[in-house]
Protein backbone atom coordinates (compact mmCIF):
# COMPACT_ATOMS: atom_id res chain seq x y z
CA UNK A 1 0.00 0.00 0.00
CA UNK A 2 2.98 2.51 0.99
CA UNK A 3 4.29 2.91 -2.59
CA UNK A 4 0.76 4.43 -3.70
CA UNK A 5 0.90 7.04 -1.29
CA UNK A 6 0.69 10.64 -3.23
CA UNK A 7 4.26 11.52 -2.62
CA UNK A 8 5.71 8.22 -3.31
CA UNK A 9 3.88 7.56 -6.41
CA UNK A 10 4.86 10.64 -8.26
CA UNK A 11 8.50 10.05 -7.24
CA UNK A 12 8.33 6.90 -9.12
CA UNK A 13 6.63 8.37 -12.01
CA UNK A 14 8.84 10.93 -12.08
CA UNK A 15 11.62 8.70 -12.04
CA UNK A 16 10.40 6.73 -14.81
CA UNK A 17 9.14 9.78 -17.19
CA UNK A 18 11.15 12.37 -16.02
CA UNK A 19 10.96 15.62 -14.79
CA UNK A 20 7.39 17.40 -15.01
CA UNK A 21 8.18 20.14 -12.73
CA UNK A 22 11.47 21.98 -13.22
CA UNK A 23 13.21 25.53 -12.32
CA UNK A 24 14.70 27.09 -14.78
CA UNK A 25 16.95 30.13 -14.57
CA UNK A 26 17.11 32.19 -18.15
CA UNK A 27 20.75 33.47 -18.19
CA UNK A 28 23.22 35.52 -20.30
CA UNK A 29 25.67 38.52 -20.55
CA UNK A 30 24.23 42.15 -20.49
CA UNK A 31 21.56 42.87 -23.51
CA UNK A 32 21.26 39.85 -25.07
CA UNK A 33 17.13 39.97 -24.17
CA UNK A 34 16.59 37.77 -21.35
CA UNK A 35 13.98 39.88 -19.85
CA UNK A 36 12.35 40.16 -23.41
CA UNK A 37 12.12 36.26 -23.49
CA UNK A 38 11.00 36.29 -20.17
CA UNK A 39 7.69 38.04 -21.19
CA UNK A 40 7.23 36.43 -23.97
CA UNK A 41 7.63 33.50 -22.13
CA UNK A 42 5.16 34.31 -19.73
CA UNK A 43 3.02 36.66 -21.72
CA UNK A 44 2.54 32.98 -24.08
CA UNK A 45 1.86 30.66 -21.43
CA UNK A 46 0.31 33.01 -18.30
CA UNK A 47 -0.65 36.32 -19.94
CA UNK A 48 1.57 37.96 -17.62
CA UNK A 49 5.05 39.60 -17.80
CA UNK A 50 8.46 39.54 -15.91
CA UNK A 51 10.04 43.23 -16.00
CA UNK A 52 10.56 46.23 -17.62
CA UNK A 53 13.46 45.82 -20.49
CA UNK A 54 15.51 48.65 -22.13
CA UNK A 55 18.58 49.65 -24.53
CA UNK A 56 20.96 50.50 -21.76
CA UNK A 57 22.43 47.54 -20.12
CA UNK A 58 22.07 45.95 -17.00
CA UNK A 59 18.18 47.08 -16.80
CA UNK A 60 17.33 43.62 -14.95
CA UNK A 61 19.98 43.78 -11.85
CA UNK A 62 17.22 41.57 -9.44
CA UNK A 63 16.18 38.38 -10.00
CA UNK A 64 12.56 38.07 -10.49
CA UNK A 65 11.29 34.58 -10.87
CA UNK A 66 7.28 33.26 -11.77
CA UNK A 67 6.27 30.44 -10.69
CA UNK A 68 4.30 27.54 -11.59
CA UNK A 69 4.17 28.52 -15.61
CA UNK A 70 2.94 25.40 -17.57
CA UNK A 71 4.16 25.16 -21.30
CA UNK A 72 2.39 22.60 -23.48
CA UNK A 73 3.25 21.27 -26.72
CA UNK A 74 0.83 18.52 -27.91
CA UNK A 75 0.02 16.04 -25.47
CA UNK A 76 3.20 16.81 -23.74
CA UNK A 77 3.78 19.73 -21.33
CA UNK A 78 6.45 20.69 -18.31
CA UNK A 79 5.28 23.17 -15.52
CA UNK A 80 8.17 25.05 -14.75
CA UNK A 81 9.61 27.65 -12.33
CA UNK A 82 11.18 30.58 -14.67
CA UNK A 83 13.94 32.89 -13.40
CA UNK A 84 14.77 36.09 -14.97
CA UNK A 85 18.60 36.73 -13.96
CA UNK A 86 20.78 39.78 -14.12
CA UNK A 87 23.52 39.71 -16.90
CA UNK A 88 26.23 38.58 -16.23
CA UNK A 89 29.64 40.31 -16.65
CA UNK A 90 33.34 39.81 -16.35
CA UNK A 91 33.74 43.80 -15.41
CA UNK A 92 30.82 47.11 -14.68
CA UNK A 93 32.08 50.44 -15.68
CA UNK A 94 29.47 53.04 -14.38
CA UNK A 95 31.09 55.77 -16.87
CA UNK A 96 29.79 53.48 -19.97
CA UNK A 97 26.17 54.45 -18.18
CA UNK A 98 27.21 58.04 -18.55
CA UNK A 99 28.93 58.07 -21.61
CA UNK A 100 26.62 56.09 -23.73
CA UNK A 101 23.51 56.37 -22.24
CA UNK A 102 23.43 59.62 -21.01
CA UNK A 103 23.24 58.65 -16.91
CA UNK A 104 24.05 61.55 -14.71
CA UNK A 105 27.12 60.27 -12.50
CA UNK A 106 25.51 59.94 -9.49
CA UNK A 107 22.37 57.67 -12.00
CA UNK A 108 25.38 55.74 -13.06
CA UNK A 109 27.17 54.88 -10.03
CA UNK A 110 23.97 53.76 -8.29
CA UNK A 111 22.87 51.56 -11.45
CA UNK A 112 26.53 49.77 -11.35
CA UNK A 113 26.77 49.19 -8.02
CA UNK A 114 23.32 47.52 -8.70
CA UNK A 115 24.62 46.11 -11.84
CA UNK A 116 27.82 44.23 -9.41
CA UNK A 117 25.07 42.93 -7.00
CA UNK A 118 23.15 41.48 -9.71
CA UNK A 119 25.61 39.47 -11.46
CA UNK A 120 26.22 38.15 -7.61
CA UNK A 121 22.95 37.16 -7.23
CA UNK A 122 22.75 35.58 -11.03
CA UNK A 123 25.77 33.30 -9.79
CA UNK A 124 24.45 32.08 -6.81
CA UNK A 125 20.94 31.35 -8.56
CA UNK A 126 23.10 28.79 -10.38
CA UNK A 127 23.22 26.30 -7.01
CA UNK A 128 19.15 26.30 -7.57
CA UNK A 129 18.39 25.74 -10.80
CA UNK A 130 17.95 22.28 -12.58
CA UNK A 131 18.13 23.95 -16.54
CA UNK A 132 19.47 27.10 -18.06
CA UNK A 133 17.99 28.68 -20.95
CA UNK A 134 21.28 30.47 -22.08
CA UNK A 135 20.10 33.38 -24.31
CA UNK A 136 22.97 34.87 -26.81
CA UNK A 137 23.11 37.68 -29.26
CA UNK A 138 22.98 36.09 -32.75
CA UNK A 139 24.38 39.16 -34.01
CA UNK A 140 27.45 39.18 -31.45
CA UNK A 141 30.40 37.35 -31.39
CA UNK A 142 29.33 33.38 -29.48
CA UNK A 143 32.34 32.82 -27.80
CA UNK A 144 32.07 35.21 -25.24
CA UNK A 145 34.30 34.59 -22.13
CA UNK A 146 30.70 35.02 -20.40
CA UNK A 147 28.94 32.18 -22.76
CA UNK A 148 32.41 30.09 -22.27
CA UNK A 149 32.27 30.44 -18.58
CA UNK A 150 28.11 30.04 -18.29
CA UNK A 151 28.30 26.50 -20.69
CA UNK A 152 31.39 25.05 -18.93
CA UNK A 153 30.27 25.64 -14.99
CA UNK A 154 26.43 24.22 -16.42
CA UNK A 155 28.50 20.84 -17.46
CA UNK A 156 30.59 20.52 -14.72
CA UNK A 157 27.31 20.88 -12.98
CA UNK A 158 25.52 18.50 -15.22
CA UNK A 159 22.68 21.19 -15.84
CA UNK A 160 21.03 21.07 -19.28
CA UNK A 161 21.14 23.61 -21.20
CA UNK A 162 19.12 25.08 -24.16
CA UNK A 163 20.73 28.41 -26.16
CA UNK A 164 18.12 30.78 -27.09
CA UNK A 165 19.97 32.38 -30.18
CA UNK A 166 17.84 35.65 -29.99
CA UNK A 167 17.64 39.11 -32.46
CA UNK A 168 17.38 36.80 -35.53
CA UNK A 169 14.88 39.36 -36.80
CA UNK A 170 17.98 41.15 -37.00
CA UNK A 171 19.76 41.71 -40.38
CA UNK A 172 23.06 40.61 -39.46
CA UNK A 173 22.29 37.77 -37.22
CA UNK A 174 24.10 34.46 -37.44
CA UNK A 175 22.30 31.60 -35.63
CA UNK A 176 24.42 29.35 -37.69
CA UNK A 177 27.65 30.64 -36.10
CA UNK A 178 26.47 29.87 -32.30
CA UNK A 179 25.32 26.12 -33.48
CA UNK A 180 28.70 25.70 -34.98
CA UNK A 181 30.56 27.29 -31.94
CA UNK A 182 28.66 25.06 -29.61
CA UNK A 183 27.32 21.63 -31.16
CA UNK A 184 27.45 19.98 -27.66
CA UNK A 185 24.14 21.94 -26.89
CA UNK A 186 20.80 22.12 -29.02
CA UNK A 187 20.16 25.77 -30.38
CA UNK A 188 17.13 27.51 -31.20
CA UNK A 189 17.22 30.83 -32.89
CA UNK A 190 13.71 32.59 -32.06
CA UNK A 191 13.32 36.36 -32.28
CA UNK A 192 11.68 37.01 -28.49
CA UNK A 193 10.71 40.46 -29.50
CA UNK A 194 8.26 39.64 -31.96
CA UNK A 195 7.77 35.67 -31.58
CA UNK A 196 9.37 33.97 -34.10
CA UNK A 197 9.84 30.25 -33.72
CA UNK A 198 9.12 30.72 -30.27
CA UNK A 199 6.81 27.34 -31.13
CA UNK A 200 10.20 25.41 -31.20
CA UNK A 201 11.53 26.99 -28.12
CA UNK A 202 8.85 25.94 -26.33
CA UNK A 203 8.44 21.90 -27.85
CA UNK A 204 12.69 21.72 -27.10
CA UNK A 205 12.34 23.21 -23.53
CA UNK A 206 10.01 20.15 -22.47
CA UNK A 207 11.87 17.58 -24.57
CA UNK A 208 15.40 19.10 -22.94
CA UNK A 209 13.95 20.35 -19.39
CA UNK A 210 11.77 16.81 -19.16
CA UNK A 211 14.70 14.52 -19.30
CA UNK A 212 15.29 12.80 -16.03
CA UNK A 213 18.89 13.99 -15.26
CA UNK A 214 21.75 13.13 -12.29
CA UNK A 215 22.43 16.23 -11.09
CA UNK A 216 26.63 16.96 -9.72
CA UNK A 217 26.29 18.58 -6.38
CA UNK A 218 29.79 20.99 -6.22
CA UNK B 1 58.50 59.95 -16.99
CA UNK B 2 55.96 58.63 -14.96
CA UNK B 3 55.89 54.95 -13.58
CA UNK B 4 52.66 54.63 -15.91
CA UNK B 5 54.89 55.49 -18.94
CA UNK B 6 57.66 53.13 -18.46
CA UNK B 7 55.55 50.45 -19.80
CA UNK B 8 52.49 47.37 -19.28
CA UNK B 9 53.50 44.18 -16.78
CA UNK B 10 52.84 40.99 -19.15
CA UNK B 11 53.58 37.88 -17.05
CA UNK B 12 53.36 34.62 -18.19
CA UNK B 13 52.22 32.50 -15.01
CA UNK B 14 53.52 29.05 -15.04
CA UNK B 15 51.02 25.70 -14.80
CA UNK B 16 53.41 24.76 -11.75
CA UNK B 17 53.06 28.13 -10.15
CA UNK B 18 49.02 27.51 -10.45
CA UNK B 19 48.86 24.14 -9.71
CA UNK B 20 50.67 24.86 -6.44
CA UNK B 21 48.12 26.63 -5.31
CA UNK B 22 44.01 25.76 -4.02
CA UNK B 23 41.21 28.05 -5.68
CA UNK B 24 40.82 30.35 -2.88
CA UNK B 25 44.66 30.96 -3.32
CA UNK B 26 44.71 31.39 -6.85
CA UNK B 27 41.55 34.18 -7.02
CA UNK B 28 43.47 35.91 -4.42
CA UNK B 29 46.93 36.01 -6.53
CA UNK B 30 44.79 37.04 -9.74
CA UNK B 31 42.85 39.55 -8.44
CA UNK B 32 45.95 41.13 -6.25
CA UNK B 33 48.03 41.09 -9.60
CA UNK B 34 45.29 42.31 -12.04
CA UNK B 35 44.35 45.40 -9.50
CA UNK B 36 47.96 46.28 -9.72
CA UNK B 37 47.36 46.53 -13.13
CA UNK B 38 49.34 43.57 -14.40
CA UNK B 39 48.21 41.67 -17.34
CA UNK B 40 48.79 37.68 -16.43
CA UNK B 41 48.82 34.66 -19.16
CA UNK B 42 48.00 31.70 -17.24
CA UNK B 43 49.72 28.48 -18.63
CA UNK B 44 46.82 26.00 -17.02
CA UNK B 45 43.86 28.72 -16.98
CA UNK B 46 40.94 28.05 -14.08
CA UNK B 47 37.96 25.68 -13.92
CA UNK B 48 34.87 27.07 -14.87
CA UNK B 49 33.86 26.73 -11.23
CA UNK B 50 36.53 28.68 -10.57
CA UNK B 51 35.82 31.08 -13.44
CA UNK B 52 32.50 32.00 -11.71
CA UNK B 53 34.16 32.10 -8.36
CA UNK B 54 36.66 35.15 -9.91
CA UNK B 55 33.93 36.64 -11.44
CA UNK B 56 31.80 36.99 -8.03
CA UNK B 57 34.89 37.81 -6.47
CA UNK B 58 35.45 40.50 -9.15
CA UNK B 59 31.89 41.77 -8.32
CA UNK B 60 32.67 41.91 -4.79
CA UNK B 61 35.44 43.95 -5.59
CA UNK B 62 34.68 46.67 -8.00
CA UNK B 63 35.56 50.68 -7.11
CA UNK B 64 33.89 52.81 -9.42
CA UNK B 65 37.03 55.20 -9.72
CA UNK B 66 39.90 52.27 -9.51
CA UNK B 67 38.68 49.02 -10.87
CA UNK B 68 36.05 48.37 -13.10
CA UNK B 69 36.88 44.63 -13.46
CA UNK B 70 38.37 42.07 -15.50
CA UNK B 71 38.69 41.26 -19.06
CA UNK B 72 39.44 36.88 -19.24
CA UNK B 73 39.85 35.48 -22.38
CA UNK B 74 40.34 31.43 -22.66
CA UNK B 75 39.14 28.81 -24.38
CA UNK B 76 37.02 26.19 -22.46
CA UNK B 77 38.53 22.82 -21.42
CA UNK B 78 39.73 19.96 -23.39
CA UNK B 79 37.50 17.59 -23.95
CA UNK B 80 38.26 13.83 -22.81
CA UNK B 81 38.45 11.03 -25.48
CA UNK B 82 36.45 7.72 -24.49
CA UNK B 83 39.28 6.29 -23.01
CA UNK B 84 40.13 9.39 -20.55
CA UNK B 85 36.32 9.00 -19.66
CA UNK B 86 36.53 5.61 -18.86
CA UNK B 87 39.63 6.36 -16.47
CA UNK B 88 38.19 9.53 -15.04
CA UNK B 89 41.41 11.52 -16.56
CA UNK B 90 40.57 15.03 -15.29
CA UNK B 91 39.58 17.56 -17.96
CA UNK B 92 42.32 20.69 -18.32
CA UNK B 93 41.40 24.01 -18.30
CA UNK B 94 43.48 25.61 -21.27
CA UNK B 95 45.95 28.88 -20.91
CA UNK B 96 44.16 31.87 -20.57
CA UNK B 97 44.65 35.76 -20.26
CA UNK B 98 43.27 37.98 -17.32
CA UNK B 99 44.04 41.40 -17.11
CA UNK B 100 42.38 44.62 -15.94
CA UNK B 101 38.99 45.82 -17.62
CA UNK B 102 40.43 49.17 -18.17
CA UNK B 103 44.04 47.93 -20.00
CA UNK B 104 42.98 44.98 -21.67
CA UNK B 105 40.37 44.68 -24.37
CA UNK B 106 39.55 41.76 -26.31
CA UNK B 107 39.14 42.63 -30.58
CA UNK B 108 38.36 38.53 -31.84
CA UNK B 109 37.84 35.75 -30.70
CA UNK B 110 37.26 32.24 -32.45
CA UNK B 111 38.18 28.67 -32.37
CA UNK B 112 41.69 29.29 -33.59
CA UNK B 113 42.36 32.66 -31.78
CA UNK B 114 42.33 35.43 -29.30
CA UNK B 115 42.83 38.38 -30.44
CA UNK B 116 43.36 41.59 -27.72
CA UNK B 117 44.32 45.20 -27.35
CA UNK B 118 46.27 47.10 -24.40
CA UNK B 119 45.16 50.14 -23.77
CA UNK B 120 48.21 51.67 -22.72
CA UNK B 121 48.04 54.28 -20.11
CA UNK B 122 46.60 52.53 -16.86
CA UNK B 123 48.67 49.54 -16.09
CA UNK B 124 51.68 48.46 -13.71
CA UNK B 125 55.42 48.59 -14.20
Amino acid sequence: MGIFRRGRLSVILQKIFGKKHAKIGIYGPPNVGKTTLANRILRDWTGDIMGSVSEIPHETRRAKWKKDVRVENGSSSLLMDIVDTPGISTKVDFKEFMNTWGLTKEEAKKRAKEATEGVIESIKWLEDIDGVLLVMDATQDPFTQVNVTILGNLEARNLPVLIAANKIDMEDSSPATLKSAFPQHPVVPISALTGYNSDTLYSTMIKHFGKKRKKKWR
Amino acid sequence: MTKKDLGIAFNLVSRQKINGLNSEEKLNFILKEVKNGKILVLEQGLTPMEQTSLIERTMKEIEHDTFIGVEMEGYSEDSSSFLQKLFGKVKRPRMTLIGPANLLKMIKKDNDMIQTKIIPGSGAE
